[in-house]
Order: C-alpha cells, then sequence, then structure tokens
C-alpha cells in the first residue's frame, strides 16, 4: 500500500470478475477445510472468557547485577516456569514474554491459583549440593539406610559406612542401565566432572585443607542435635514419594522451600531415585554462565561447560577437592534446581581455575544444552514480581463471551437495517461482503489458535465487532462512488468501473492509516492492548482482501443484471431517486444545469 | 430514502450545502472552547484511575445474599484498614475494589471474604495488580501514540501534502484531548479498556478524515488552471458532497460501538466491553465531527497562504468583480437571485484571503465583488 498516485488505472479485475470470486471462494473452502482437518473448529479463548488465571510477572534486576533483563535471561526463564507450572499437572499453561522485562502466564480454569502463584511468583535456586546417598524413587522402609552421620559435616568421617550401604555403592553402577531413557539420569552415572585443565598443585592445598573446619556452623552443634537431625532425614527420605508427578511437585516444594544450608531430600526429575543432600556449597550465582559445546577435540562429543565467577570458582575448587577424595556417591554432587535433581556429576579431581566441563557417555545436544540452560538460570540474576494477577471463574468468562456475542449480533443487525434502509439492493452485496469477510476471520483466528498461539480474549472481541465499521465503510465509500457516477448520468456498468479506481484509493489509504494504527500498537504495547491491536490490524488486512477479490467483482456481474442496471427502485441505484435527471446523460453537468433553478440552496 | 437520496445528489452537486468553511472560525471557536473545558477538567479533576494504574485489588463474588455494608467492613478489617469501595453489579454479586492493597496482602482478603459470603475462594474472581504494570500499560500506550503520530503524518504528507498531514494531527490530537477530558469531567474510571478504545479513535479518527482528504485532493486536482473557485471553495464543496458518506460511516462505526455499550454496560455491569466502548463513543463521535469541522477548514486555511493558492484567490476575485460589474449594469432583477451563497458577505470585504466562500455557487461567476457591500440577497 503505497502512496495513492492518480489516475491508476484498474487492471484486470474489471475484465475477469469470475476468476476473483473463484479465488476468494476456494481461500474460504480451504480455510475451512483446514479448520475441520487441524479438529480445532472454535478459537481459542483468553482467560478472560474462559475462566482461568493469568499472571504477569515483571523482571527484577538482582542487586549488584544491573542490565541482566535481555531476550537470552528472559527465554530461560520462561522455560523454566513453564516447566514448573506445567508440573502441577496442567499441561495446557501458556508462559510466554511480553514486551521487554514481563512474562504472562495464563493457566487455564481447574487449577488452584494459590498453588500456581507460589510456583510463578518464587525465584528459581540453584544450588550445588554434595550427595550424600540415594536410593531408587519408591517409598521405602528405613531399613539399610545410609548412617547419619553423613549430613552436613566430616563427609571424611562417615566415608566408610556411607560406601558400605548397598543402595549407594550399587547405584553407581546400575542406574545408567535401569534407565537409559532419561537423560539425566543415565548421565549421572557415568558423567565425570574433569578439571578443564590437567589437575595441577592446586589439588593438594584443598585437599590439605582440613574438611571440617571448612564446613558451616552446624559442625559445632552438638552430636546429638546433628545425628538427631539425620535420623529424621532418613526417614524423610524413606518416606519420600517421587514416583508420580503431583508427588514429585510436592516434594520439589518442600526442597526448595528448604535453606540453602539445611539437609535435604530430593526426587530426581523423572523421580526415578531420591537423594539425601547436603547443605549448598555452591549456588547457582556462583555460575557466571553456562554452555552446551561440542567437544571436537577431546573427542568427548556433547559437553556441559561451565565457567564460575571469581568467588565461585574458589569454593568450586574447594568442594570438588573436598568430593573427589569420597567413595562414590558422596563423590558426587547434585545440581539442584527448584528442589528438583537435574543432575548429580561424579567429581574426579579438585577443579581449579573455575572452569569445568561435564560430560556423559549419552549426552547430546538437546540434554546438554537443557542441563546449560538450568545452570544458567542458576546464574539468571532475575528475580520476577507479580505485577497482576487476574482470576477469572468460567462461569463469568462465559458470561462476557455470550454478552460480547450478543452486542456483535445487535451492532451487525443495526449496521445491517441501516444499509438496507439507505441503499436498498445494494445492501446485498454488502452483507455478502460482511459474511465473507465473517468466514474469513472467524477461521484464520481458529487456525491462529493453534498456529501462533492466538487467543481470544475480551478486547479482540471488541476488536472484531469495532471492525465491523470499518469493513462496512469500505462498502460505503464505493457505492457512494458509484451513486456518484449515476448521478452524472452514466449507466450503471460504467459507472461501476469508473468509481472504482477512485474507491479504491480511497479504501486503500484509509486501511493502510487503519492498520498502521494497529501495527504500531501491536509492536509496541502490551498485553491486552495488544490482543485488541491484532483483531484491529487482521480485519483491517482482510477488508482490503474483501473489498478487492469480492465486493467489486460482484459488483461488476450485478451490475450486468437487470434489476441492477435498470436502476429498479429496490436496487438501491435508481438514478431518478439519486437524482440524476435525464438530461444529463452525456452531458456535463456544469453546462446542462440551467440556471433557473439554484435557488434551493 | 427518496429524499436522502436527492439530498444526496444536491449535495454532491452543490445545490445544496453548508459553509462549512466559511464559518469555520465559529467551529472552531467551539473546537476551542471543548478543549479548554477539557483541559480544565484534566488540571482541576484529574482522571480516576482504575487499580489497573494505582494498584490494588478487586474481587468479584457470584450471588450472595451478603450485604454491600457488611461486604465493605470485611474487606476493610481483613485488608488492615485499606478502604474498599463495594459495588452491586446487575447479576446480584458485589464488586469490592481496593486500592494501594499489594499483590501478597490481598490473598487474605480474598479468603476472609470467601469465608464470610460463604462462597468458594475459587469462586471469586479477582484481580490483583501491582501498580508498575499498569504504568507500564500507560507507558507503552504513550510511546505508541507517539511513534503512530510520526508515521503517521510521514505518511500523509508522503500520500497528500504536509498540510493536510498537520490539519489531520491537529484533529487527532483534538478528538483524544475531548475524549480525555469527558473522561475527566464526567470521572469515567480509566482503565486498561480505555486505554485501548482511546488507540482505536487514532486510527479512526484518522480513517475519517484521510477519506474526507482523499475527496479533497481529488477536487482540488487542476485547480490553478481555473479561475472560479478558490481553493476554500473547492474544499467546501468537496466537504459537502462527501457528507453522506460521512455521516453514513460515522453512523455505521457508532451502531456496533453503541450496541457494545448498551449491552456491556447494561447486562455486566462495569466490564471491559464497556469501557472500550464507551471510549470509543465519545471518540468516534468527536473524530466524525473533526474530520468535518475542524479539519478541512484547516487545511483551507493553510492552503490559501500558499502563494499559488493567494494568486488563485485573486484572480477568482478580479474575475467576479467584473462579472459582477457586468451584471450589475445590465440589470438589478438579474442580481439578486444569484446570490445564493450561505456566505456572510462582509466577511469578504475584510478578509485578505476570500476563504469564506459558498457551498452553491460554484454554477456561475456570481457578483462577489470585493468590498461591494451589498446586503446579501436570498441566503439561508
Amino acid at each position: 500500500m503505497a502512496a495513492p498516485k492518480k489516475g491508476r488505472r484498474s487492471s484486470g479485475s474489471q475484465g475477469r470478475p469470475g476468476r476473483a470470486l473463484v479465488a476468494i471462494l476456494v481461500a474460504i473452502v480451504a480455510l475451512t477445510a483446514g479448520m475441520f482437518i487441524s479438529g480445532h473448529t472454535k478459537p481459542r479463548l483468553g482467560i478472560d472468557l474462559a475462566g482461568g488465571t493469568s499472571f504477569t510477572l515483571e523482571a527484577k534486576n538482582q542487586p549488584g547485577k544491573p542490565n541482566a533483563i535481555n531476550s537470552d535471561n528472559m527465554n530461560t526463564a520462561v522455560n523454566i516456569i513453564e516447566r514448573r507450572v506445567n508440573g502441577l499437572g496442567v499441561s495446557e499453561a501458556e508462559v510466554q514474554t511480553q514486551g521487554d522485562k514481563h512474562i504472562i502466564v495464563n493457566i487455564p480454569k481447574g487449577m488452584d491459583a494459590k498453588q500456581a502463584r507460589t510456583q510463578v511468583g518464587t525465584t528459581a535456586q540453584l544450588y550445588f549440593r554434595p550427595v550424600v546417598t540415594y536410593t531408587d524413587g519408591k517409598k521405602t522402609k528405613p531399613t539399610a539406610s545410609p548412617t547419619p552421620t553423613a549430613t552436613g559435616t566430616g563427609k571424611s568421617n562417615d566415608k566408610g559406612k556411607a560406601s558400605s550401604t548397598p543402595t549407594a555403592t550399587g547405584a553407581t553402577g546400575t542406574p545408567s542401565a535401569s534407565s537409559a531413557s532419561s537423560s539425566s539420569q543415565g548421565r549421572a552415572v557415568s558423567e565425570g566432572l574433569k578439571a578443564d585443565k590437567t589437575p595441577s598443585a592446586s589439588e593438594s592445598p584443598s585437599a590439605s585443607e582440613s574438611p571440617k573446619a571448612s564446613e558451616t556452623p552446624k559442625a559445632t552443634e552438638t552430636p546429638k542435635g546433628e545425628s538427631s537431625k539425620a535420623d529424621d532425614l532418613t526417614k524423610q527420605l524413606a518416606d519420600l514419594e517421587c514416583t508420580t508427578p503431583a508427588d514429585r511437585a510436592k516434594a520439589r516444594e518442600k526442597a526448595a522451600g528448604a535453606k540453602p544450608s539445611d539437609s535435604v531430600v530430593a526426587c530426581d526429575r523423572d523421580g526415578s531415585r531420591k537423594f539425601i543432600l547436603g547443605p549448598s556449597q555452591v549456588e547457582g550465582t556462583d555460575v557466571k554462565n553456562a554452555a552446551s559445546v561440542y567437544d571436537s577435540q577431546g573427542g568427548g562429543g556433547w559437553i556441559v561447560e561451565l565457567n564460575f565467577t571469581g568467588s565461585g570458582g574458589k569454593k568450586w575448587a574447594k568442594v570438588t577437592g573436598e568430593l573427589a577424595k569420597q567413595q562414590p556417591p558422596q563423590n558426587q554432587f547434585a545440581i539442584v534446581l527448584d528442589g528438583e535433581v537435574y543432575s548429580d556429576p561424579r567429581v574426579d579431581e579438585s577443579i581449579v581455575g573455575g572452569r569445568a566441563q561435564i560430560s556423559g557417555p549419552d549426552f547430546d545436544q538437546k540434554n546438554t544444552s537443557d542441563l546449560a540452560n538450568v545452570l544458567s538460570y542458576g546464574a539468571l540474576p532475575l528475580s520476577f514480581d507479580i505485577a497482576d494477577e487476574t482470576t477469572v471463574s468460567a462461569a463469568l468468562g462465559g458470561e462476557q463471551l455470550e454478552a460480547g456475542l450478543i452486542a456483535g449480533a445487535i451492532g451487525l443487525a443495526l449496521v445491517v437495517v441501516y444499509l438496507v434502509v439507505y441503499y436498498r439492493g445494494l445492501a446485498l452485496i454488502a452483507l455478502a461482503s460482511l459474511a465473507v469477510s465473517a468466514v474469513l476471520s472467524y477461521t484464520i483466528m481458529v487456525l491462529l489458535g493453534p498456529g501462533i498461539g492466538f487467543a481470544l480474549n475480551l478486547p479482540a472481541v471488541c476488536g472484531a465487532i469495532v471492525a465491523i465499521g470499518i469493513t462496512a465503510d469500505s462498502f460505503i465509500v464505493y457505492f457512494e462512488r458509484i451513486r456518484d457516477e449515476i448521478r452524472e448520468g452514466r449507466t450503471l456498468r460504467p459507472a461501476v468501473e469508473r468509481g472504482w479506481p477512485r474507491a479504491r484509493r480511497t479504501i486503500l489509504v484509509s486501511d493502510f492509516v487503519s492498520f498502521l494504527a494497529a501495527a504500531v500498537l501491536y509492536i509496541v504495547t502490551v498485553g491486552k492492548v495488544q490482543g485488541f491491536a491484532f483483531t484491529l490490524g487482521l480485519t483491517t488486512l482482510l477488508d482490503v482482501v474483501v473489498v478487492f477479490l469480492f465486493t467489486k467483482p460482484l459488483m461488476t456481474i450485478l451490475a450486468r443484471r437487470k434489476f441492477f442496471a435498470s436502476g429498479h427502485p429496490w436496487s438501491g441505484l435508481d438514478p431518478r431517486r439519486l437524482g440524476a435527471k435525464p438530461p444529463l446523460r452525456r452531458s456535463r453537468r456544469t453546462t446542462a444545469t440551467a440556471p433557473a433553478d439554484p435557488k434551493e440552496a | 430514502m427518496s429524499r436522502l437520496g436527492t439530498l444526496g445528489a444536491r449535495l454532491y452537486r452543490g445545490e445544496v450545502g453548508y459553509d462549512f468553511v466559511g464559518k469555520r472560525k465559529i467551529w472552531y471557536g467551539i473546537s476551542i472552547l471543548i478543549t479548554i473545558t477539557a483541559i480544565v477538567g484534566l488540571a482541576v479533576r484529574g482522571l480516576n484511575l482504575g487499580i489497573e494504574f494505582s494498584g490494588g485489588a478487586v474481587f468479584e463474588t457470584p450471588k450472595t445474599s451478603v450485604s454491600a455494608s457488611h461486604a465493605r467492613e470485611v474487606a476493610e478489617s481483613a485488608s488492615g484498614g485499606h478502604t474498599a469501595v463495594v459495588q452491586e453489579l446487575g447479576r446480584g454479586g458485589l464488586r469490592i475494589q481496593i486500592s494501594e492493597l499489594g499483590t501478597k496482602e490481598a490473598l487474605p482478603v480474598q479468603e476472609k471474604l470467601a469465608k464470610e459470603l460463604d462462597v468458594k475462594t475459587s469462586e471469586i474472581e479477582t484481580q490483583l495488580v501491582g501498580p508498575s504494570w499498569g504504568e507500564e500499560i500507560a507507558n507503552k500506550a504513550w510511546q505508541g501514540l507517539a511513534i503512530f503520530m510520526v508515521l503517521v503524518v510521514i505518511y500523509l504528507a508522503i500520500a497528500f501534502e504536509w498540510r493536510m498531514a498537520l490539519a489531520a494531527l491537529i484533529a487527532l490530537i483534538h478528538d483524544l484531548t475531548i475524549t480525555v477530558g469527558v473522561y475527566a469531567l464526567v470521572g469515567f474510571e480509566v482503565t486498561p479498556g480505555t486505554v485501548i478504545g482511546l488507540l482505536t479513535i487514532l486510527g479512526y479518527s484518522l480513517y475519517d478524515t484521510v477519506v474526507v482528504f482523499d475527496g479533497l485532493k481529488e477536487a482540488s486536482k487542476d485547480l490553478t488552471k481555473q479561475t472560479r473557485f478558490t481553493y476554500s471553495e473547492i474544499a467546501n464543496r468537496s466537504l459537502n458532497s462527501t457528507l453522506v458518506r460521512s455521516i453514513n460511516t460515522t453512523v455505521v462505526a457508532l451502531l456496533p460501538v453503541g450496541a457494545l455499550l448498551f449491552i456491556g454496560g447494561g447486562a455486566l455491569g462495569a466490564g471491559m466491553l464497556n469501557d472500550i466502548s464507551l471510549a470509543l463513543f465519545v471518540g468516534l463521535a468527536a473524530g466524525a465531527y473533526s474530520s468535518i469541522f475542524i479539519a478541512t477548514p484547516l487545511v483551507a486555511d493553510l492552503k490559501e497562504r500558499d502563494p499559488q493558492m493567494k494568486a488563485l484567490a485573486k484572480r477568482v476575485r478580479a474575475k467576479r468583480a467584473s462579472a459582477a460589474a457586468k451584471a450589475d449594469s445590465d440589470s438589478d432583477a438579474e442580481q439578486k437571485p444569484q446570490d445564493v451563497t450561505p456566505q456572510p458577505r462582509a466577511e469578504d470585504g475584510d478578509e485578505p484571503t476570500p476563504a469564506a466562500a459558498g457551498a452553491g455557487q460554484r454554477r456561475q461567476p456570481t457578483s462577489r465583488g470585493r468590498g461591494r457591500g451589498r446586503p446579501s440577497g436570498k441566503r439561508r
């Protein structure tokens, strides 16, 4: 749609009105067929019409880390939140970024808003916790559990005991076989964590440090408290159920709620194993970044590379130094995000220099990048506030939809009545065009549901209703042009063709302005305004399509019919009613008008 | 219809018409008055911002037997002293609005309300808004508005000319000011729905203006090659000939919006439908008004300053004067009926630009002479 040019001749459409009509008919049939084939016959409804809860989260930079709000970080956050929300058992939850620093979470009806809120509103926490022990994911009886002392402190103490428990040692070799399908689990076994460089002398200093001294203040607690806590953990581990997603969600919530300095029990992501994990040694914020790379030199295949911050690297060196000396499984550390164990690689040596790699036999591009995402999220210097929360019950949603539809129907009926009264026979063309426009809009909206996740919400319904006016206006512009031509004394067929180029220009220019408004709003604005702009833009585009491919060709064809061509009183094109006077034919109106009758003004 | 149709024809031929351009000063005056009222209203009363902008919580309950005042007490005590506004909804429920309530504080209130009103927590519609989100919506809307205005001015300047772009922009600002002013004066609540409505006016108001300008552009083609009419006269005539379309368009646009307003307001009480349609209704009416009474006369005014148009106006005047002189000497009797323009004659003499030309005078080079000062004939 460019600037209108004078004297642009109508090309083509004049001669072959049939083709355009066939084209649009084919489009309608194709869209309708597509709609039925895709299995969606109704547009996807937004939360405000279908019921449900919608959250708007606002990203905030964490203290000391400005400029963290960028699209990479936001997308990672969206992934994490999606995982969390869908983990609640609702698979249709929808998480997407909105504007620069907002994330919209739509959760359909049938879900507890409160639970959703805790899931959505809390900041994800990534911890590296040493593995104390693990068993398979079922509820177990507290029998041959590892020694309680394992908790938190003094790993060297319980080394022997822990390794002696069958679960712990056996597991190191087996899980990969038992769950080869799960990447995270299979990975766990043979994953090795290697220093990026060759192990250096720095290993010894860290090893030489007294493990106990370096431990958290808990070490100073009385042995009694320690052991009772550990007993408690063992019991918790036994009671922990990781088999169903709901159980896991519960476990995750609990583990995520625990303090980093406490030992926790946690489930593996697929629920096949459960862990007792020591206090967090390194936190997610210690990670500078993580990436999935293909190690072509070392022949290791896909690996995850980790970079730590300065202080994080030091902590990491110390922790890995300690871990490396332990027996399996206590030489493993668990990567825990939101209380869920994502991976538990083994540490073979102290890793200094702040860089590390995680490798495993069944690592591929997908699971390494997943893991890298998880690790990055821990480094994500973002926290989220709930900026808006709207809960709409299904009943109210239905009511609003109904009201919108009724309003649309009434509005449409009024427009129809007005058009019929004013344009009579021409109104038929207008109505047919409106109908075509309606069918096109409807099918496209339905198809866009699964296509790009378009959801019809209340503002979108308003946009569609408003569009009735814009669409009808195109016909009015054209009809008035035709009538003007008839008033100048032309017969219908030339009037239809002569009126078109001028009407077309007007329609294009005005629709372009309308579309421009919609496009700018869609790009710039957020939230509900965007949904409205989308419908408005879509219907404006369709208006152009319909006028060009349907209204004009139909008009050309109908102009050949006697009813219209002869100017039947009900055709809306009766020259006499339009005020075209017989002597005006073929004469220039300016000269023809006798100076006798201009007094009416 | 027949009468309407004939009226359309006569408007088209310029037999009847209203002198929009000639009487522009009246309409400018009215618009300035309305705009000033709107601005004063905005300054004095300010906008009644909904909780979407100020932050807070809205709860809507299903049908309940609990009285509004009791619900308010419950809400206020549960929220720890925040003021609650309770409205009864059409369908028997209550709408409880607590402003400046944080999203975290709102939860206990919701639970308390559910308990008191004996409904399930999940049946209470909630909307909790942190103040930043509303700000974000508003800021983005302003940003969109600014970008759109710049783009549209550029586009109109290319498609038409800068004078029309400028006039369209002024008309647009005029519409927006009036709409915002109505909101301030009447005290309607401003919600995101209002913002949507307001933004739609952008497109719509311009859409209307563009259609009128398109007619004007066509009518003023080859203008300088004739000496019968000045630009203003052409503008006025083209305005009158597109009048039918303008009215039809406005009616057709207002009908669905009116239906939305009626249904949204009548059936649902408050809500998004109502908010959008209210803003649209006011804005559309203002838009239709401004595209006819403000935008085109403004273009005419600007255009008459153009040297080319000045020269044209001069030629037209000269021609008319000579024709009038001739006619005068011929016969006085013939003179009078020709003077059919609804134009105030006095202006003609005083004005440097003869912008105030009538609609009905395109047929004859009538007896309009500069400073002739004859009492006008059969004006209507």
